[in-house]
């Protein structure tokens, strides 16, 4: 008998015993499968949104200008501008002028209010997000009304609405012209909320953020570096989103690695017995063993992680939209771009499919090591 | 037909799946570049500086720039009471010229 045609007979003969035992069997692939699911979805989405978020981001400003005052983020003094436009190896410098707007008239949503440097539409004219459209249930040319810093409710006609397909960025966006966002939130003339600058030099980024915190000491500079490693941090392996998740599967896998490494049941250690009884060798048990463990932790790895694929990139991560959402009343629509990192699928497999086939060994072999007498006895 | 050759057989269907994944991911990958390009030049143009993915207060809305103490100053011994500001990591340490 050639030694792949005996492998086949041991799986043959490993799959009727666990066929034998389906209900505790089926469970057990159910419930691996599940945190395989899990764990996978996550890193799956985590990988794919720091991936966007590096694409997406990768023109960010170069520095962001913030100025803080008694600890609280304040508005800018415009004059600000110019002093940082003295500084040499500064090529561009523009005072924003952005903030936010909770809207409680259409379910307490938050939006963000943005002057772009260049808007083509009147005072009075807005553009949209697609999620704040949604939400206020309106259409280009209606009137979205928002109570100003007087208490008087102004509205404004919105002039477009923002393609679907720039949600992850845009949701939530309102843009409107300067003259409309300094009335309506009350801001004089000379503030702005913060800088954003570019540098002729990249490499001199880091310096210039230096020389702009020693010249102005109430400001904060913030680096584009710094605004990319941001969603590296949000969604890393070992925080957040990801640790909550990861801690669930641990304590799983603990589970299943305990009821295994603890013993054999009467039962199995009676077949092994009579398997040995009949003429199988140590080796053969181990074999049958090996099998029953990898039966169980491949099938249930490649099912969970196929499941998390269509989860994640094809179904939109319908499962962590109540996560992310949380009191949220806008979220936005978006269509990940898959992005499969071969080493974190390896390592997952390495931290699933492997503990659990070693697990199933062990307790057999101290079975499989004794007198088949002894342990159809005991 | 022996069990073996359908545990096998299923094996095989799975990883080739796994493997069509795969090269779907890396035909979404570049399919999707113009969708990424137009976003990123809205982000470039617009001035951007975050996803918008968690819009439920102002400091989780805009991670990347948001003053870091910000949900710990609503009162003394005030805890963090936003899921989203649970979930998400702090962001990476400022660099020493803040």
């Amino acid at each position: 008998m050639s030694r792949l045609e005996k492998q086949r007979n041991i799986l043959d003969y490993t799959l009727s015993s666990l066929l034998r035992r389906k209900g505790k069997n089926a469970a057990l692939t159910l419930v691996f499968t599940l945190v395989v699911f899990m764990v996978a979805s996550a890193v799956l989405f985590a990988q794919a949104v720091r991936r966007e978020a590096s694409l997406v981001l990768k023109d960010t400003p170069e520095i962001i200008v913030q100025r803080t005052v008694a600890g609280r983020q304040g508005l800018v003094p415009e004059a600000y501008v110019e002093r940082i436009a003295a500084i040499r190896g500064v090529s561009a410098v523009r005072g924003r002028l952005w903030g936010y707007y909770f809207d409680d008239a259409f379910g307490g949503a938050n939006y963000t209010l943005m002057v772009p440097d260049a808007f083509p539409y009147e005072p009075g004219t807005i553009v949209v997000g697609g999620e704040v459209a949604r939400n206020s249930r309106t259409r280009v040319d209606n009137l979205l009304p928002f109570k100003a810093h007087d208490g008087t409710v102004r509205g404004y006609r919105i002039g477009e609405i923002l393609p679907t397909e720039s949600a992850l960025v845009s949701a939530d966006l309102i843009l409107m012209t300067e003259p409309d966002f300094r009335s309506l939130f009350g801001i004089p003339a000379a503030e702005v909320t913060d800088i954003v600058l570019s540098v002729r030099n990249p490499q001199e980024i880091a310096t210039i953020a230096h020389k702009i915190a020693a010249l102005l000491p109430d400001t904060r500079p913030i680096v584009r570096d710094e605004i990319l490693r941001t969603y590296d941090a949000v969604f890393a392996w070992r925080a957040g989103l990801l640790l909550a998740i990861l801690a669930g599967s641990v304590a799983a896998f603990i589970i299943f690695a305990w009821d295994r490494a603890t013993g054999l049941s009467a039962e199995e250690r009676r077949e092994i017995g009579i398997l040995k009884a009949v003429g199988w060798e140590t080796g053969d048990v181990l074999t049958m063993k090996f099998w029953e463990g990898a039966v169980v932790s491949l099938s249930s790895f490649l099912a969970g992680i196929a499941l998390a694929y269509a989860h994640v990139f094809f179904a939109s991560a319908t499962l962590f939209e109540p996560v992310i959402k949380g009191w949220s009343v806008l979220y936005p629509d978006f269509r990940l771009t898959p992005s499969v990192n071969a080493p974190e699928m390896a390592a997952l497999f390495f931290i699933t499919v492997v503990p659990y086939t070693v697990a199933t060994i062990v307790p057999s072999w101290r079975a499989a090591t004794i007198d088949p007498d002894a342990v159809m006895r005991f | 037909m022996r069990k073996s050759t359908l545990f096998l057989s299923y094996i095989a269907l799975m990883t080739a799946l796994a493997s069509a994944s795969l090269l779907h991911a890396r035909a979404r990958g570049r399919s999707d570049l113009p969708r990424l390009q137009r976003n990123a030049d809205l982000v470039r143009r617009l001035e951007l500086t975050d996803l918008c993915l968690f819009t439920e207060a102002q400091y989780t809305r805009h991670p990347a720039v948001t003053v870091l103490h910000t949900p710990f100053q609503d009162h003394p011994l005030s805890f963090e009471h936003f899921p989203s500001g649970s979930l998400s990591g702090p962001p990476p340490r400022r660099a020493s010229h803040e």
